[in-house]
């Protein structure tokens, strides 16, 4: 695919992603549109064009893993592996009920895909760099991502992580930092300030790309970069993004955290992400 | 005498040989763990996340979805209190082959005193779903206990200890998870204990059978899953228990045993141990002794019992 038709092509799976996962909380009456949307343009360049994965053989040994750090925007990584053919569209319907393979936070033993339960924000990122030093060791081909939020990197394990990640030269992981720049209770510059993130991820030893994270170019860019790095350093790309993008009454509220819209809202949503250009 | 933390650095050189998917995940304590000539021959196999244990669980459980077997290695009171959420939702949520191997259990840090003493780790761990919890009695049971914790599939936490301690088992023990095993035989009261504090219970017991005291002695080496059979039998035989453990008598093997016991109906049961209080630094046997834990607080308590039958 040439890299216009590419870029509209996963402009069009970042619309898809969205519909889908709001569907799903509409749905479910529950779960985390805010950072959903906030990562979509992220997964949907991941899922449909850099990641190395096989939705007929998910197990397969050298495929890319992913890990969804920030484990509670979920929605949008049941979106990804629903459109990418790992599992019935009729999932979509099923978040977070009784007996579902679509629980609230992933969950590797029953959804097909996820190649780690997360959700206790901080311990992902861990599990990123144990899955990279071992794919290291082994002479794999096959690369980690993981997804981590900004909120998240409050938690002091995100650093334990990262250092090991770097004393290990593990410039087999991509650290994509979602920074949509709202947690649970509000701004992470009223809550607790992260202060510069990006000089943090530097000063742990890593190399940083920093994007606007909506835009699917520069993702392409960043993800190009950390392919091709001759760096031994653990690649990070600082995504700026906003926080419920694409769905205007969501967008920098922090209340659309871990909230459900109603039908109207859910209505006016949906309209909104299908006649909507980002970026 | 050896101690039980000898045991794991010995068996991890054997049973890297079988299983090369070993790894051991040192959090900066590999000296004391008894790790040091596992990473130099096995570098490979070996990593060392310096002092962050929250991160070693994660690790671990990273390294175990590859099909690795990892083992966690640092004191008892952080492999259990340190990381336990971590455990919680990356080792056991998730069922990976997690393994959290432990030295300084209980008072053996006597020493350090109470912030490197361990007595709620066999009670917390034990709590956690999927979770197999395992206190060795010796040296050689311990290496046979590492070695079937490697074997067998899902996350174990074991406990070791730091001193030397004398053997009560030979090289040839064999040893099952989940099946507590006798070490003397008897009808009259039943000692039912776990971890290297065995060898005051064994003596407590020989004395006893020297006063006329048919005590029984039982190994419950695997704090969970529990041998209820086991406990079962030593109400229907001898109606009344003695645990011991350097443990709190709440959630060890006490706790554990009180709930078959209290379901079962019948029996009666005394819970020797640490008496819901933290220690200080000290000699271990001193430690205990403040408990009520000693040989001589065994006897005395097998007697008591058995006058008040």
């Amino acid at each position: 695919m040439e890299r216009e038709e590419l870029v509209q092509f996963l402009k069009g799976k970042a619309k898809e992603l969205r519909k889908t996962a709001l569907t799903m909380i509409y749905t479910a009456q529950s779960g985390h549109p805010g950072g959903s949307f906030s990562a979509a343009e992220i997964m949907a360049a991941l899922y449909f064009s850099e990641l190395n994965v096989d939705p007929q053989n998910p197990a397969k040994a050298d495929r890319d893993r992913f890990v969804l750090s920030k484990g509670h925007v979920c929605p949008i990584l049941y979106s990804s592996l629903i459109l990418k053919g790992y599992m019935d569209t009729s999932e979509i319907y099923n978040l977070r009920k009784y007996g579902s393979i679509l629980q609230g936070h992933p969950d590797m033993k029953k959804t097909p895909g996820v190649d780690i339960s997360t959700g206790s924000l901080g311990q992902g990122i861990s599990t990123a760099v144990g899955m990279a030093i071992g794919l290291k060791r082994d002479h794999s081909p096959a690369r980690v991502f993981t997804l981590v939020g900004d909120g998240e990197s409050q938690e002091g394990q995100v650093w334990e992580a990262v250092e090991t990640a770097a004393k290990y030269e593990l410039n087999n992981l991509v650290i994509i930092l979602d920074k949509n720049r709202i947690q649970n209770d509000g701004f992470c510059e009223e809550i607790m300030p992260v202060q510069d993130i990006e000089a943090k991820f530097k000063a742990f030893g890593c190399d940083t790309h920093n994007i606007n994270g909506h835009s699917i170019p520069q993702i392409l860019d960043a993800l190009d970069a950390v392919r091709n790095t001759a760096s031994c350093k653990p690649q990070v790309i600082v995504a700026n993004t906003t926080k419920g993008k694409g769905v205007s009454y969501m967008e920098d509220v922090p209340s659309w955290h871990g909230m459900a819209p109603n039908e109207e809202l859910f209505e006016q949503a949906m309209k909104e992400i299908e006649e909507g250009e980002i970026v | 005498m050896k101690a039980l933390r000898e045991s794991f650095g010995d068996e991890i050189l054997e049973l890297v040989k079988e299983f090369p998917e070993l790894y051991v995940i040192d959090a900066d304590i590999g000296k004391s763990c008894k790790t040091v000539p596992f990473k130099e021959q096995y570098p490979q196999n070996h990593v060392n996340v310096g002092i962050a244990e929250q991160n070693a669980a994660g690790v671990a459980a990273g390294l175990a979805t590859l099909g690795k077997i990892p083992i966690v290695s640092t004191y008892a009171v952080f492999g259990s209190l340190r990381m336990i959420e971590q455990i919680r939702q990356e080792a056991c949520y998730p069922n990976l082959n997690v393994k959290v191997m432990c030295s300084h259990g209980g008072f053996t840090p006597a020493n350090d005193g109470a912030s490197h003493q361990s007595i709620e780790d066999l009670g917390v761990m034990r709590t956690l779903p999927n979770m197999t919890v395992i206190a060795p009695a010796d040296y050689h049971s311990a290496r046979c206990l590492i070695r079937e914790a490697v074997r067998m599939y899902g996350p174990v936490y074991m406990r070791f200890t730091r001193d030397p301690i004398p053997y009560i088992y030979d090289e040839s023990v064999s040893l099952t998870i989940g099946k507590a095993h006798t070490l003397v035989k008897g009808d009259d009261i039943a000692v039912l204990a776990t971890g290297d504090i065995m060898s005051f219970a064994l003596e407590a017991v020989n004395q006893l059978h020297a006063q006329g005291i048919k005590a029984r002695l039982v190994d419950f080496h695997t704090v969970k899953p529990l041998d209820e059979e086991a406990v079962r039998d030593a109400i229907d035989t001898c109606t009344q228990i003695i645990t011991v453990e350097d443990h709190s008598i709440i959630n060890g093997l006490g706790s554990a045993v009180a709930e078959v016991v209290a379901e079962y109906g019948k029996g009666r049961l005394f819970r020797m141990g640490v008496r819901d209080r933290f220690g200080e630094s000290g000699p271990y046997e001193e430690l205990l002794k403040a408990n009520g834990v000693s040989v001589a607080h065994i006897v005395e308590q097998a007697k008591t019992m058995l006058e008040d039958k």
